[in-house]
């Protein structure tokens, strides 16, 4: 009888994932199963653009089944749980499927209404996230009307999607309001719980000295604990504040927020497969769940100390389909994730920074894939080039699981300078 | 680093004032790292904390940051900010004597 191989979520990682699996084996040997909720896949960084009318958001949307090769079988079903002991994944129509190699790939979802105040009237008006489509559209139309005032982008807590995409916002919105001859009517603050403007130091001092050479106030070590809205005359409608665990208030006329990021709600009651956000625990070098060996998670499901990105979710692909390949042979694990993740970072005005980096070594100047290549922690027009050639490659390489020339799962040391206090990282 | 001395002991804390090696703390040094937070008592509710975050340092080689205290020590996040007013995270790393929390990106 075939073995079956179930794949939970048709994101960024779990398609990537069944069309390398599916090129690697014979469809008489292992059937692949591949669950998804709905049927419309978001090109994600798209949503940054979307904001500032660089980007229509259908175009941004294609249909799931259309992004799977031949030989996927494709089952829409809203997943409930997983049991572990019996090896099946239950779905809330009350059907369920048997596996015998389960791989999690179910994202991560926003979770506004954890923070007080913060989906209330003003949501979709004077409060919004551009982290999804809806929101992404709804603050183009508040973009638009924006005639001048307090615009705050804040992170409510970490980790997020794609950690850079709220300064790009920041360095974009100075831009727009440029660009509409307002920019001295909007004053721009960007509100983090970090110590600096990135978790890493280095880029950190690179990133905030963007921020500052924009006029972009930065508010550091700010955990969002509420949302306030001043009551004007006809109910809650003007402002607001944003006010922090320690008190710490930041008025605004229009919030830009990241809500609390968690796992798919359903990993949460599959006993022993997540953490206490529900991420899948996985070993960060094999993918491997820690609960069970047939179980393997990647992507933004996976709770790793790395970012939640798209890049990420190509380099880990790489490496857990070489391991479910020795699982299934009854081999011991080789494949090992290094961490490796890069981002470009749109800055405005056609330019961009790309950084590059892995768990052991943080975002360092220099060039990228090797000492001839694109600029790395530096503004330049290629940068832009390769964020805006980034979608073509993400439908027409990236999801269909191929391997992009010259960019493999292994972070490159060449190309990299290492100033002598950062050769060093404290562990 | 930095060189100090808590409950008598010699300690190594780095360039932040968090311990370079929690192995060197002690029960005995927490109220006195505390009182450098203007903590001046530490009552069950923080060494329910503290103890938590011993244990995930143990397991997980990282401190808790903010919000998985709130989920999981069994102290809600508004309490925390009473009881460790500066930032529960760092604050309470640095009286359990942990390294600071990493906090995914
Ligand atoms: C604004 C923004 C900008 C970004 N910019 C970039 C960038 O420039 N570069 C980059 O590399 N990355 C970027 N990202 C991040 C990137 O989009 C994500 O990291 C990536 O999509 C993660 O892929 P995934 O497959 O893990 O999750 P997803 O692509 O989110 O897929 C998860 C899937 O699981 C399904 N699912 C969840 N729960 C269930 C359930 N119970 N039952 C059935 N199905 C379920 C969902 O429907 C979804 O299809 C950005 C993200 C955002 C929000």
């Amino acid at each position: 009888m075939n073995r079956r191989i179930v794949i939970l979520g048709s994101g960024t990682a779990g398609t990537l994932t069944a069309n390398r699996l599916r090129r690697l084996y014979d469809r008489s040997e292992y059937e692949i199963v591949v669950v998804d909720q709905n049927d419309e896949h978001v090109y994600q960084p798209g949503l940054l653009f979307v904001p500032f009318g660089l980007a229509e958001p259908h175009a941004l949307v294609r249909p799931r089944g259309r992004q799977l090769l031949d030989g996927i079988e494709y089952r829409r079903a809203e997943i409930d749980q997983v049991d572990l002991d019996a090896d099946r994944v239950r779905f809330t129509d009350g059907d369920s499927l048997g596996y015998d190699v389960l791989v999690v790939a179910t994202g991560a979802v926003l979770l506004p209404e954890e923070t007080e105040g913060l989906v209330g009237p003003a949501w979709g008006k004077q409060v919004h996230t551009f982290y999804d489509l809806p929101g992404a559209t709804a603050l183009h139309r508040a973009l638009e009307e924006f005639e001048g005032g307090r615009l705050v982008v804040n992170v409510a807590d970490l980790p997020l999607k794609c950690p850079v995409a709220p300064l790009e916002f920041s360095f974009l919105a100075d831009w727009y309001f440029q660009r509409r001859g307002i920019r001295d009517k909007v004053q721009l603050t960007y509100v983090t719980p970090l110590d600096s403007a990135f978790t890493k130091p280095v880029a950190a001092q690179a990133l905030g000295g963007l921020l500052k050479e924009k006029g972009v106030e930065l508010v550091t070590e700010f955990t969002l604990g509420s949302v306030e809205m001043d009551e004007v005359e006809s109910g809650p409608g003007g402002g607001g504040r944003l006010v922090s665990y320690d008190g710490t208030e930041v008025p605004f006329d229009l919030a830009v927020v990241v809500p609390l990021h968690g796992g798919a709600p359903y990993v949460g009651r599959s006993e022993g497969l997540g953490d206490e956000l529900n991420f899948v625990r996985v070993d960060q070098r094999t993918l491997q769940s820690k609960a069970r060996p047939n179980v393997f998670a990647l992507g933004d499901a996976a709770g790793l100390p790395a970012s939640k990105a798209g890049s990420v979710a190509h380099f880990e692909g790489e490496v857990l389909v070489h391991n479910i390949g020795r699982h299934l042979a009854g081999e011991p694990l080789d494949g090992s994730y290094d961490g490796h993740t890069n981002c470009f970072i749109e800055t405005g005005f056609h330019k961009a920074l790309l950084i590059d980096f892995n768990y052991e070594t943080e975002p360092l100047p220099g060039h990228y894939p090797a000492a001839v290549g694109l600029p790395l922690l530096k503004e330049s027009r290629a940068n832009h080039l390769g964020k805006l050639a980034f979608e073509w490659l993400y439908w027409h390489s990236l999801l269909p699981g191929r391997d992009l020339p010259g960019i493999g799962s292994a972070m490159p040391e060449h190309g990299k300078s290492r100033p002598a206090d950062a050769a060093h990282p404290a562990a | 680093m930095t060189t100090t001395t808590y409950a008598g002991t010699p300690v190594v804390l780095d360039d932040e004032g968090f311990f370079a090696d929690p192995d060197q703390w002690t029960e005995a040094m927490a109220p006195e790292i505390a009182k450098e937070h203007a903590i001046d008592e530490l009552t069950d509710r923080h060494w329910k904390v503290l103890t938590f975050m011993r244990a995930e340092y143990a397991e997980k080689g990282t401190g808790p940051t903010v919000r998985v205290l709130g989920k999981a020590s069994g102290v809600s996040v508004k309490e925390l900010y009473q009881l460790f007013p500066k930032g529960p995270a760092k604050t309470a790393a640095k009286i359990a004597g942990i390294p600071k929390p990493k906090g995914c990106i």
